[in-house]
C-alpha cells in the first residue's frame, strides 16, 4: 500500500489523516492536543497513537505533509498606500496566503502606527504601496519607518517596483523578501507572487520560529498555513485536472470557533450590462469574519443577527437563548450536551453563514441617472456558481448541515446581494479539504479523486443517512 | 519613452454620467502622444479619480462631464486633491459643461474658481488638449 500522512497543527488539536493513495480512500484519522507552545512532539505523539489505534497499526508513509495554524496562526500586518487600492490588495494577498490578519495600515505610518504594529507582534509584515512607476515616496517613508523600529519579523515588499532597490537598502538590517507589486497598474490585482513569497517565508522561518520544526522527525515538510491548505484544496476541487473535471466555481464556508472563513474560487465577473466598480477581486478569494465565531465570538454573532431572531430560529425563549449564549461564551470548549444547546448552536451557525457569505459576495446597486437606471456591481457575482461546500467542526456536528448551508444562498429579502442561486450543497464530512490541499503538491490526481470521492452530497442525502452519520 | 518615464494622466467621466465617447477619444489621443493613461471610464465618483492619482503618481486629472450636472459633481474636487496630498496636480474639466443659457465665460469662471486649471468649452479637440498639457506640465 502507498500511503500519505496529512497533518494539521491546529490551534487546539493536532489532527491527522492517513490516506491510501492507490485506492483513494481514508485509512484513518487521529487527533491529539496541540502542544506547540510547550513541546510540539507531545501532541504529535498523542495524535499518532490515536491514529494507530484507529487503523490497527501504521503503514509506512510515502509522504508526510503538514499545515499549521498553531501558536496563533500566521499573524500578519499589511501596509499599503490608499486604503481602497494597494492597502486592500495587500490585505487580499495576506488573506489568500492563509494569514491571520492582525492589522492593516494605509498612507504614511505614524509613530503611533509603528508602536501599534510592534504591539501586534506580527510574524510577517507585508509592505505595499504605489503602482509600478507610481507613487514611491510613501512606500519608502514606510520602509524607513519600519527600518528605524524595533520590529524583528521578516518583511515582504510587494510595492512599486521602482522603489524596490531603495527599500532593499533601507531595510538591509531586516529579513526582507522582495516580490512583484500587488497592484502593478491601477486597479490591476496581482496577489499570487506576494502569496508565494509569504508562503516561502512561512516555510523558511515561521515554522522554526513557532517551534513546529521540533517535530521534524515525524513529517517531511510544513508546507503552508492551514487556511491556505483549505484554499488550495478548494481550488483543486473547483478546477479539476486535465482529464478529471472539477466541480466548477464554488464557495467554501467554515463557521469556526473564533471566526467564520469564506473562500470562493470563481471569477465572479459582472452579469451582462452591469458596470463593475471598485477594486477587482482575486478569483481565489478568502475572507475572515473576526466577529462571527461559534464560541469566542458568539456574542457578536448574536449582536449582528439579533437575540430575538436567533431565539426564534432555535425555537427557544429569548431569555433561554441569552443564557445559552452566556454559557458558550464562558466555556469556549463546550460541545452541545442537550437538544436546546444543539438548536442554539444550529441557529448560531446559520446566522454566521448568512452574514459571512453576505460580506463575501458582491452587490449590485441601481444608480438612477437622468435617463433611467444603470446597474453597478461591486465585488464578485457568485450567483451562478456550481457548488457550496461546508467544512469545519460546527457543520460536521450539525444535525442538519443542509439547513446551515442554505443560509449561503440567494434570499429574496436581499435582492442586491450576488449570492449563489442554485448550487449543489456539499459537506466536507471527513475534514479532507486541507489534506487534499497539502497532498496536491505531490500527488494532484490522488488528491483530487480523494476529495471528489469524499465530499458528501447533501441534496441526495436522506434524513436516515444523516441519522446514521450522527 | 520607457514605461517608467512616461507621465501619468488620469481620465474619467464624473458622477452618474455615461457619455463615454469623447473621454475615450481623449484617452486614445493621450496614449498615442506617449502618456501613460489611467482611464477610469464612465460613472466615476470624484474620490476614485483622486485615489487613482495618488497610487499612480499622476501629474494631471482630466475630468469629463457631459450630462449637465458637471458643476455639482465637481464641487470640492480640488479640496479632495489637497486632502490627499495632491495640492499641485493639474486639473482640467471638459465635455459639455455649459448648462442652459449660461455663457461659456461664466461657466469657465465657475470651474476655474473651483480650482480647475483649465475648463474646455464644448467641442474642444483632442489636439488642443495635448497642446495645453505640453505647456502646463512642468518639464520632467
Ligand atoms: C451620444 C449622446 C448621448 C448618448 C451617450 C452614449 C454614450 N454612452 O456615450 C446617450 C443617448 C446615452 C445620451 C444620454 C443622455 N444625454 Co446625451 N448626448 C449625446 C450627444 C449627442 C453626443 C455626445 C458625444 O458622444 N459627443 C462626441 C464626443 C467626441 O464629443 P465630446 O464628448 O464633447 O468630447 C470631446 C470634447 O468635449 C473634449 N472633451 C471631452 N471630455 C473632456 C475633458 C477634458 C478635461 C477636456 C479638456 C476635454 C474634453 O474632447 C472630446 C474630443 O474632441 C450629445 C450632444 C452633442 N452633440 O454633444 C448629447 C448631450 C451631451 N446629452 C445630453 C443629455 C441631456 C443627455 C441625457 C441627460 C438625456 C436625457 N434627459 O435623458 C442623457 C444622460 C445619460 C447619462 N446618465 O449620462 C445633453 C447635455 C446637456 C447639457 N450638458 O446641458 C447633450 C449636450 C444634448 C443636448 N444638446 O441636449 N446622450
Amino acid at each position: 500500500m502507498s500511503a500519505a500522512l496529512l497533518i494539521d497543527f491546529g490551534s487546539t488539536y493536532t489532527k491527522l489523516r492517513a490516506v491510501d493513495l492507490e485506492r483513494r480512500r481514508i485509512i484513518g484519522a487521529g487527533q491529539g492536543p496541540s502542544t506547540v507552545a510547550s513541546d510540539v512532539m507531545l501532541g504529535m505523539k498523542a495524535a499518532l497513537g490515536d491514529l494507530e489505534r484507529h487503523c490497527g497499526g501504521l503503514p509506512r508513509f510515502r509522504h508526510r505533509l503538514a499545515s499549521s495554524s498553531a501558536a496563533g496562526g500566521l499573524r500578519m500586518v499589511t501596509i499599503g498606500l490608499v486604503r481602497e487600492l494597494t492597502a486592500e490588495a495587500a490585505r487580499q494577498a495576506a488573506l489568500g496566503a492563509g494569514a491571520k490578519l492582525v492589522g492593516s495600515f494605509a498612507y504614511r505610518l505614524t509613530a503611533a502606527d509603528l508602536a501599534q504594529i510592534a504591539a501586534l507582534r506580527p510574524d510577517i509584515v507585508l509592505l505595499a504601496g504605489g503602482t509600478d512607476g507610481g507613487n514611491s515616496e510613501v512606500v519608502l517613508h514606510n520602509a524607513a519607518a519600519l527600518a528605524s523600529g524595533a520590529l524583528e519579523c521578516p518583511i515582504v515588499f510587494a510595492g512599486n517596483r521602482d522603489a524596490a532597490d531603495d527599500a532593499r537598502r533601507l531595510l538591509a538590517a531586516k529579513a526582507l523578501a522582495c516580490t512583484e507589486n500587488v497592484m502593478p497598474a491601477f486597479n490591476v490585482l496581482n496577489v499570487e507572487p506576494a502569496r508565494a513569497a509569504i508562503r516561502q517565508v512561512f516555510i523558511e522561518r515561521i515554522v522554526h520560529a513557532k517551534g513546529i520544526d521540533r517535530a521534524a522527525a515525524e513529517f517531511d515538510a510544513v508546507l503552508m498555513p492551514t487556511p491556505a491548505a483549505v484554499l488550495e484544496g478548494a481550488r483543486l476541487v473547483a478546477d479539476g485536472l486535465p482529464g478529471i473535471r472539477g466541480l466548477g466555481d464554488l464557495l467554501v464556508v467554515d463557521p469556526g470557533g473564533a471566526t467564520t472563513d469564506v473562500h470562493s474560487v470563481a471569477s465572479g465577473e459582472p452579469a451582462p450590462g452591469a458596470i463593475p466598480q471598485g477594486l477587482p477581486e482575486p478569483r481565489v478569494k478568502r475572507t475572515v469574519e473576526g466577529d462571527l465565531g461559534m464560541r469566542h465570538n458568539a456574542a457578536t454573532i448574536v449582536a449582528a443577527a439579533g437575540l430575538e431572531a436567533i431565539a426564534r430560529d432555535a425555537g427557544l425563549e429569548p431569555a433561554r437563548a441569552g443564557a445559552l449564549l452566556a454559557q458558550v461564551s464562558a466555556d469556549v470548549e463546550r460541545l452541545p450536551a442537550s437538544a436546546e444547546e444543539t438548536a442554539f448552536d444550529q441557529a448560531l451557525a446559520r446566522a454566521a453563514v448568512k452574514i459571512a457569505v453576505r460580506r463575501h459576495c458582491g452587490t449590485t446597486e441601481t444608480v438612477y441617472t437622468t435617463t433611467g437606471s444603470v446597474t453597478v456591481q461591486r465585488g464578485k457575482d457568485l450567483s451562478r456558481i456550481d457548488a457550496v461546500i461546508g467544512t469545519g467542526g460546527a457543520l460536521v456536528a450539525s444535525p442538519d448541515p443542509r439547513a446551515v448551508l442554505r443560509m449561503a444562498l440567494a434570499d429574496p429579502a436581499e435582492p442586491l446581494a450576488l449570492r449563489p442561486r442554485a448550487p449543489r450543497l456539499l459537506l466536507d464530512r471527513e475534514y479532507l479539504l486541507y489534506a487534499c490541499g497539502l497532498l496536491q503538491s505531490v500527488e494532484p490526481q490522488a488528491a483530487l479523486e480523494l476529495a471528489l470521492g469524499h465530499l458528501a452530497d447533501l441534496d441526495h442525502e436522506t434524513a436516515r443517512e444523516r441519522a446514521r452519520h450522527a | 519613452m520607457t514605461a517608467g518615464l512616461a507621465r501619468t494622466i488620469v481620465t474619467g467621466v464624473i458622477g452618474s454620467d455615461t457619455h463615454i465617447v469623447g473621454n475615450r477619444i481623449l484617452t486614445m489621443a493621450l496614449e498615442k502622444a506617449g502618456y501613460k493613461v489611467v482611464a477610469l471610464g464612465a460613472l466615476t465618483p470624484a474620490a476614485d479619480f483622486v485615489r487613482a492619482a495618488v497610487e499612480t503618481r499622476a501629474e494631471a486629472i482630466l475630468v469629463s462631464s457631459l450630462y449637465g450636472q458637471g458643476e455639482l459633481d465637481c464641487r470640492g474636487f480640488r479640496d479632495l486633491c489637497v486632502e490627499a496630498g495632491l495640492e499641485d496636480i493639474l486639473l482640467y474639466a471638459g465635455g459639455n459643461l455649459v448648462v442652459g443659457k449660461r455663457s461659456w465665460d461664466e461657466t469657465e469662471e465657475t470651474f476655474l474658481k473651483m480650482g480647475f486649471d483649465r475648463a474646455a468649452p464644448p467641442g474642444t479637440r483632442a489636439e488642443t488638449v495635448l497642446e495645453w498639457l505640453a505647456r502646463d506640465l512642468s518639464p520632467a
